[in-house]
């Protein structure tokens, strides 16, 4: 027989925490942030050698130095939440949707396709409609590909919206040369700059308004949509068991397509918002990227629009604070991505805390 | 110490707790060498929580436990072949894609080069010895349940296992396959090793073991030699004292042919026959019971009359009372028979994965059969928020407030909450599967009236159960079903257990 | 397209998917411990950094004639700071059981970052603009096999690359191997498929995800320094790895998680990438087109293994799942 000495007992034991009070929650969260704060003041002194305090203050600095920097906060912010709220239904209903990024480069090739073909022929009052209806409608048909195949063939979600991207992005690359502006440049340049036909127009003055408020109005009905609603219902339901929502009744596949519809639609509002609400032109990085951000976003908040609001501003505030920090110290802009991305590693890491529960053995021996 | 006469495993005051849940509490148990023991125990008893400890899939939380005399600390599954512990759980844990020569070898570290050809070599001379049939290169996903199994246990020994956990390995199988496994664990017993059964029928305790050990609420109450046994010691044993039911049955009233089952045929997602020409007739007014071993064919008939299944032939026709007409529900969604005005309701029994969703609150849940009523895209929360408070005041569901996920309420208010929304509407036809599996006795009653006020409310309910005793006390009449087929329909009045109990391990519907 | 023209392209077509290749292998073995990363495009942009770092600190401070150490130290910085990149990844989803889509994605963010941010300030450093040169250092990684001059159209075709583009195929070929014929692989592959039957059985689950990961992690990102050395000839440019990295993804999907199908894919993928050039009088819009078909082929192949279910061709099935033993 073997003889195999008893091991020691392992010092800490995992177990699965049923809740933790809220407070508890934001504390910890608030932790990672300190601690991922720390960790890249702590890269950017090194490499630098300047005293954190600079640096800190040019963080705020470069999201709240100047009127200019605020609005580009706040409009940056609107339209991370935009497509934070366009993947929200779908991830609540556990579909990995990590296509938004191309979801909306083709809304925002569709806005730009309409400000150049019918920008000078069409009223105002018919252009807007139909730059609407088409970015939404590029953007919903875009999702729905990759959702009827899930719902018909259970096919793997997170790898073909991956590549729906990609697709998307060739889509903008073969439109630019049509579009280039001028011809050879291999850009779209600005559209229609002399008429500023199809350029959502400044509210008092404001360019980012309009954006802001649109996206503000969406944060608000998304919530109710998904608290709310009949749809929000199933959705959470499809979510959380597939078989529970056929047991009463739900059309799952309808259900799997009707909602990947609205989250591409809004990802292809996004598009709309950024081609006519502020950069007036078109490109393969026009999305930047943040179509997986969002992804965080949304995760980062539980799925709660309410939550977020923060959570979009928190990852706006250390990106743009970071290219500050960049910028006055002559450093490359990449710096910000580096920041952020610490950032976010200690809070993805601190949700570990929120979900499971370390154990230390004590040395308590009960007798009988 | 003789090295002979020490116990295999012997188990001293060993406690397990999940959160609040006791599982197990100061279990002492011994396994002889060369023995075969039962561990016998009604649902929920702690059988498997308590091998699952000696298999190294949990930590004790306090007690101690020995091999072959010694301390053993059992911190993984690895931990336990090198104490030459194998455990077939009841849930198969192989790989679906590999073969059952790879699966039988996965995780052996054996000196030289890998060499699977060698490896299946030795692998035949096992299964030779003891006396299994499996083709070694055939793929888990194209196997039956009982190849399955096979492959479990020839893994096991693959190991050198000398201690063999088998964890109701009887429960998915037909009774041939039965009669073969106990013969190749009477073969593996006369080659010295220890094997421990869990089950909780007493019939095989009977037949196979040499000893018994008895669980009842997470302890050990004490085990006795089968040959100085009978059932009805053991019964006694496992429940306390001795059963008697008394639930009171009323005399069946207006009895209309409500649901009409004619010829049903049914095959699984494998492609295997799971119902096979099933035909009955459930009345109103009365409880039908369906029993048969797990795994006949009880919940893929359920789940072909509630629209969720595919069904290969047959028909299910449906007595409208009100309108007065036939409905034809065969492969109708869920949907489109409630389109019908047909009123059914449906008490499954996997009730967190298909009754009920755990991470919404009880108002939410009770809103899953209602939600749709009204043509405002909202949400109205109002009805359901006053039915959630009235399912928990009648039903005595123990909860802080109708906003607690369900998923944090224990088994028996789960329930309560499931066959609450069930019944609330007033159903024609309620199919209640396992409604009591993990309940404790009061709340087991509670059930049981509330099956009798529907039943006395002219409701037809179909009971698929697994306590005869209850099947009996409580059904006016009971079909059984083995292997996907009728094999008898008795009265309830005037059948006795044997009767049932030899009509679930035999196939054909002769006797009536 | 005259057959010397042809043979140009199937050199280039090699030498384009040799990139892939790492990234593809790398990717599979990690994906076949059950861990989606979706941060190798971010590891293999390190990988390739990291190697110019490294080569450039030795080209300075150094003996740059030495081809051995020219040769060894941006491997070796390649290898370890893609091996780290994927241990954060690894403690993130394996320890701490972190979303691993979400994991990975900020992986690629923070990768792309961090070697934006090295490439950047080194030419910066150096007043050079926006690129880096190491010319030294690249001409060991470009030496070709010493008999391939002596082999006419053939030797120029297949025998004319770096040995880095060798060990790409070795290293994808050794693993097919370790898969499909050895006891780890035999593991690992368990670990990935169902990691509580792994663990019952015995096997380290968090042991070989990890080393799947780290491991893949560190292949990967030598196809970011292939592409720095060999491919663009030790120049770095910001954003100019593009994006590879996905691809190499694709190829996973492509070919079906099997390795050795991985060196034809990752071949095909990349004559796709630059079939373009050798099509006479193609207009640019046209070449955009043709740079989409890699990514439309893996949806395709995607599509068609779902239809099909043959149960073997499918993705690893805890794909994207974390592990925790006492899950109830």
């Amino acid at each position: 027989m073997s003889h195999v000495a008893p091991h020691m007992e392992p010092p800490v034991r995992l177990s699965k925490r049923d809740v933790m009070p809220t407070w508890k929650g934001i504390l910890v969260r608030i932790a990672g942030i300190l601690l991922g704060v720390a960790l890249s003041s702590l890269f950017i002194v090194l490499v630098t050698d300047l005293n954190p305090a600079e640096v800190f203050t040019s963080l705020f600095d470069g999201c709240f130095g100047t009127p200019r920097r605020i609005w580009n906060l706040l409009q940056n912010t609107a339209i991370l939440l935009c497509i934070s709220l366009a993947v929200t239904p779908a991830y609540k209903m556990k579909f990995w949707n990590i296509g938004a990024e191309g979801q909306v480069l083709v809304g925002a090739a569709a806005t730009a396709a309409c400000m150049i073909y019918f920008g000078n022929t069409l009223s105002p009052w018919l252009l807007f409609p139909l730059m609407i209806i088409s970015s939404l409608f590029a953007g919903m048909v875009w999702g729905m590909i990759p959702a009827f195949f899930k719902a018909y063939f259970n096919t793997n979600e997170t790898l073909f919206t991956l590549m729906m991207n990609y697709v998307a992005t060739q889509v903008i690359a073969f439109l630019i040369t049509y579009w280039e502006n001028p011809k050879g440049s291999n850009s779209v340049g600005v559209i229609n700059s002399a008429t500023k036909a199809g350029w959502l127009p400044y509210l008092f003055d404001k360019q980012y308004l309009i954006n802001i408020l649109v996206v503000l109005a969406l944060t608000v009905v998304m919530y109710i949509y998904l608290k709310y609603s009949k749809h929000g219902y199933e959705i959470s339901v499809v979510g959380e068991s597939e078989n529970t929502a056929r047991y009463i009744g739900i059309n799952v596949k309808k259900v799997i397509l009707r909602t990947m519809a609205l989250s591409g639609a809004l990802c292809g509002l996004a598009g709309l918002l950024l081609v006519s609400g502020s950069s007036h032109t078109v490109s393969v990085n026009t999305a930047g990227g943040r179509g997986f951000t969002a992804i965080l976003v949304s995760w980062l908040a539980k799925f709660n629009p309410a939550v977020m609001l923060l959570t979009s501003f928190l990852i706006v505030f250390f990106e743009r604070g970071a290219a500050q920090i960049a910028t006055s110290f002559r450093m490359n802009e990449s710096l910000a991505d580096i920041i952020t991305g610490i950032i976010l590693f200690f809070i993805i890491g601190s949700e570990f805390f929120l979900n499971y529960k370390l154990n230390f053995r004590h040395s308590k021996k009960k007798e009988g | 110490m003789d090295k002979s006469t020490v116990p295999a495993i012997e188990l001293r005051g060993i406690c397990k707790y999940f959160g609040k849940i006791v599982a197990n509490k100061n279990v002492n148990l011994i396994v002889e060498k060369g023995e075969i023991l039962s561990i016998l125990g009604e649902n929920g008893s702690g059988k498997t929580t308590l091998m699952n400890m000696i298999a190294g899939i949990y930590l004790p939380d306090e007690g101690q436990i020995f091999i072959n005399g010694e301390e053993a600390s059992i911190h993984s599954p690895k931990d336990a072949f090198t104490y030459k512990i194998g455990m077939i759980h009841q849930h198969f844990k192989l790989i679906d894609v590999f073969s059952a020569a790879e699966n039988i070898v996965l995780g052996i570290r054996t000196k030289g080069k890998y060499d699977l050809k060698k490896e299946k070599e030795s692998i035949r001379q096992i299964c030779d010895k003891y006396g299994f049939l499996i083709d070694l290169d055939k793929k888990i996903y194209e196997m039956s349940v009982s190849e399955k199994q096979t492959v479990e246990i020839v893994k096991v020994l693959y190991r050198g296992a000398d201690i063999l956990i088998l964890d109701e390995p009887t429960a998915v199988l037909t009774p041939q396959e039965t009669v073969k496994l106990f013969a190749v664990m009477r073969a593996m017993k006369e080659d010295g090793k220890s094997i421990v059964i869990i089950t909780h029928k007493l019939n095989e305790v009977m037949e196979i073991s040499d000893r018994v050990a008895v669980l009842r609420k997470g302890e050990s109450v004490g085990s006795v030699m089968t040959k100085d046994t009978n059932p009805e010691e053991l019964t006694a044993l496992m429940v306390g004292k001795k059963v008697e039911l008394n639930i009171e049955r009323s005399e069946p009233k207006d009895c209309e042919d409500r649901l009409i089952i004619r010829d049903l045929n049914c095959r699984n997602r494998e492609g295997a026959k799971v119902i096979s020409n099933v035909t009955f007739t459930a009345k109103s007014g009365e409880i039908f019971g369906i029993a048969g071993i797990a795994g006949s064919g009880q919940r893929e008939l359920l789940e072909s009359i509630a629209g969720l299944q595919k069904l290969e032939s047959g028909e299910i026709l449906y007595n409208d009372p009100t309108s007065g007409k036939q409905e034809n529900l065969r492969n109708k969604t869920p949907m489109q028979i409630r389109h019908l005005g047909v009123r059914l309701s449906f008490v499954p029994e996997d009730r967190l994965g298909m009754g009920l969703v755990g991470n919404m609150d009880i108002i939410d849940n009770v809103m899953l059969r209602s939600y749709r009523k009204g043509h405002s895209a909202f949400l109205r929360r109002k009805e359901p928020k006053s039915l959630a408070e009235k399912i928990i005041r009648d039903l005595e569901v123990v909860t802080p407030d109708a906003k607690t996920p369900v998923r944090r309420l224990s088994g028996g208010n789960v329930q309560k909450v499931l066959v609450g929304r069930e019944i609330a509407s007033a159903p024609k036809v309620l199919m209640v599967a396992y409604p009591v599996r993990g309940l404790d006795i009061n709340s087991s009653y509670t059930i049981y009236n509330l099956l009798n006020e529907q039943k006395d409310a002219g409701a037809s309910i179909i009971f698929v159960g697994e306590d005869l005793d209850v099947l009996i006390a409580l059904c006016d009449r009971i079909m059984v079903i083995c292997g996907g087929k009728v094999s008898g329909i008795v009265d309830a009045r005037t059948t006795t257990k044997e009767e049932i109990g030899l009509l679930m391990t035999q196939t054909g519907g002769e006797e009536q | 397209m005259d057959l010397a023209k042809f043979a140009s392209f199937i050199t280039q077509a090699i030498i384009t998917g040799i990139p892939l290749l790492y990234g593809a292998t790398g990717e599979m073995l990690t994906e076949k411990s059950g861990n989606l990363n979706l941060g190798i495009p971010g590891i293999m942009y390190v990988g390739g950094i990291s190697g110019v770092l490294g080569g450039f600190f030795w080209e300075t401070y150094g003996d740059k004639t030495n081809a051995f150490l020219c040769v060894l130290i941006p491997m070796l910085c390649s290898l370890l700071a893609s091996g780290a990149m994927a241990f954060i990844y690894s403690f993130l989803t394996i320890t701490l059981r972190a979303n691993q889509n979400v994991t990975g994605l900020v992986l690629t963010t923070f990768g792309m970052g961090l070697g934006s941010f090295i490439g950047g300030s080194l030419s910066t450093i150096l007043g050079t603009g926006t690129t880096v040169s190491l010319n030294a250092t690249a001409a060991f990684f470009k030496t070709p096999l010493p008999f391939a001059e002596h082999l006419g159209l053939f030797g120029k075709t297949f025998c004319s690359f770096g040995f880095l583009a060798y060990l790409a195929i070795i290293i994808a070929v050794i693993a097919a191997f370790i898969l499909k014929k050895t006891r780890i692989g035999l593991n690992l592959k368990s670990v990935g498929e169902n990691p509580a039957t792994a663990d019952a059985a015995g096997i380290n689950v968090t042991g070989y995800k990890y080393a799947a990961t780290c491991i893949g992690g560190a292949i990967a990102g030598l196809g970011g320094l292939y592409y720095v050395m060999d491919y663009v000839g030790g120049t770095w440019s910001n954003g100019g790895f593009g994006d590879r990295g996905w691809l190499a993804i694709a190829i996973v999907i492509f070919c079906l998680w099997k390795p050795d199908l991985g060196v034809l894919g990752s071949i095909l993928f990349g004559g796709l990438y630059i079939v373009y050039m050798y099509i006479d009088n193609l207009p640019r819009a046209s070449q955009e087109i043709f740079k989409m078909l890699p990514y439309l082929v893996t949806i395709l192949v995607l599509v068609l293994i779902s239809v099909r279910k043959k149960r073997e061709n499918q993705p690893p099935a805890s794909l994207g799942v974390s592990y925790f033993r006492e899950e109830r």
